[in-house]
């Protein structure tokens, strides 16, 4: 019993140093960031979504851009069924200075974003969720006690260079499994991205 | 006469990395076709790097692997710059660049846009951010998930050879 306890606790110590960031299954915190329009958003607000596709994306880099209209049109036709797109920045501008928050407010802007686009200023939310690229998908489900329960994690589809050419679009298919009370499948997968843009935690 | 033949010597070394650095030609390689490059069973350390033109810690990094590839040009150490560059890119971005940085190390251009399905086959524990870096000699592999420095990569190819 000890050993399985001792195991156990350094397990939970090293998910900790490591910061892995979620896991499917996970419950996700919320948080409270500031969105182009100057107000600030959290899950919270959004009182009748039944889940968010949070996406961890950004300005500049090639495969967020090449997303963004496909985020535009899974925004309109799930925001309606209950599980609205909600785009968060995570890169430090004082590094990619094409990500700061002026940058953000025209781009969304000049694409009409449907959605909210936040800044994740402290660089904390994506450390949180444990995203490593942009752009990496998050989907959340309401269970029956309001916690968010993280039901699938990364790509959109399968061909970042070509919409029309998707056999897999999985974020789709995961959304869709949910509506239906059924579990994503696949509900992980990978996809080359942009890494994210931040100084090492510890520099704080 | 003498200084003629200097001076001829040094208009030589000067365009000589020229010489080597234009008209590279690139294969574009769908992951079947790339694969091999990951599983060569030899006492050669292969270096490759996976990488695009458009990601700025690449950019700040490719110089030092073109520098570990200019070291251990004599010796059994090979550089593979892949690029995942969109095929499209190929000619003005990818070419361009490599002219205008004067890389002479190898580069092939992956295109195969299902990532899900190839990532892990480079490594496990690679969620498909760039730049990323395996390193490996026969079935002993290293795998880096950031920007690598020329001591890095340097002291990975060392500690590869010391088995």
């Amino acid at each position: 019993m000890k050993t399985i306890m001792s195991s156990v606790f350094i397990f939970l110590a090293v998910n900790l140093l490591a910061g892995e960031g979620l896991k499917v299954g996970d419950k996700a915190g919320d948080f409270k960031l500031k969105n182009v329009d100057g107000k600030l958003v959290s899950l919270a607000d959004f009182k009748s979504a039944k889940g968010f596709v949070v996406v961890f994306t950004c300005n500049e880099c090639p495969y967020a851009k090449a997303y963004q209209d496909r985020l535009i049109s899974l925004d309109k036709e799930y925001k309606a069924k209950g599980f609205p797109v909600i785009a968060i920045n995570p890169n430090d501008p004082s590094i990619e200075p094409a990500d700061s928050y002026d940058a953000m407010v025209t781009r969304s802007k000049e694409k009409g974003y449907t959605f909210p686009y936040l800044y994740d200023e402290k660089n904390q939310v994506f450390r949180q969720y444990g995203a490593t690229r942009t752009p990496h998908i998050f989907v959340l489900k309401k269970n029956g006690q309001g916690e968010m329960i993280v039901k699938y994690i990364g790509a959109v589809d399968d061909n970042h260079q070509d919409a029309s050419a998707v056999k897999q679009p999985y974020l789709e298919n995961a959304l869709n499994a949910l509506l239906n009370n059924k579990e994503p499948e696949p509900n992980f997968t990978k996809a080359v991205g942009c890494s994210v843009k931040s100084k090492p935690a510890q520099q704080m | 006469m003498n200084s003629l033949r200097i001076l001829f010597f040094l208009l030589l070394l000067l365009i000589y990395p020229e010489m080597h650095a234009q008209d590279k030609n690139i294969p574009v390689l769908d992951f079947s076709a790339f694969e091999k490059y990951l599983n060569q069973d030899s006492d050669t350390v292969f270096v490759i790097n996976f990488w695009a033109t458009w990601c700025g810690p690449c950019r700040r990094e490719l110089p030092e692997f073109e520098k570990i590839h200019k070291t251990y040009f004599d010796e059994k150490v090979k550089v593979l710059l892949v690029s995942l560059d969109f095929p499209s890119m190929l000619e003005k971005g990818l070419k361009t660049y490599l002219k205008n940085n004067l890389i002479t190390a190898g580069v092939v251009l992956l295109d195969e846009p299902d990532a899900n399905a190839w990532i892990e086959k480079v490594d496990k524990s690679w969620t498909g951010s760039l730049p990323a870096t395996l390193v490996y000699k026969g079935k002993n592999r290293l795998f880096y998930e950031k920007e690598l420095t020329y001591r890095d990569i340097n002291s990975s190819i060392h500690s590869l050879t010391n088995l």
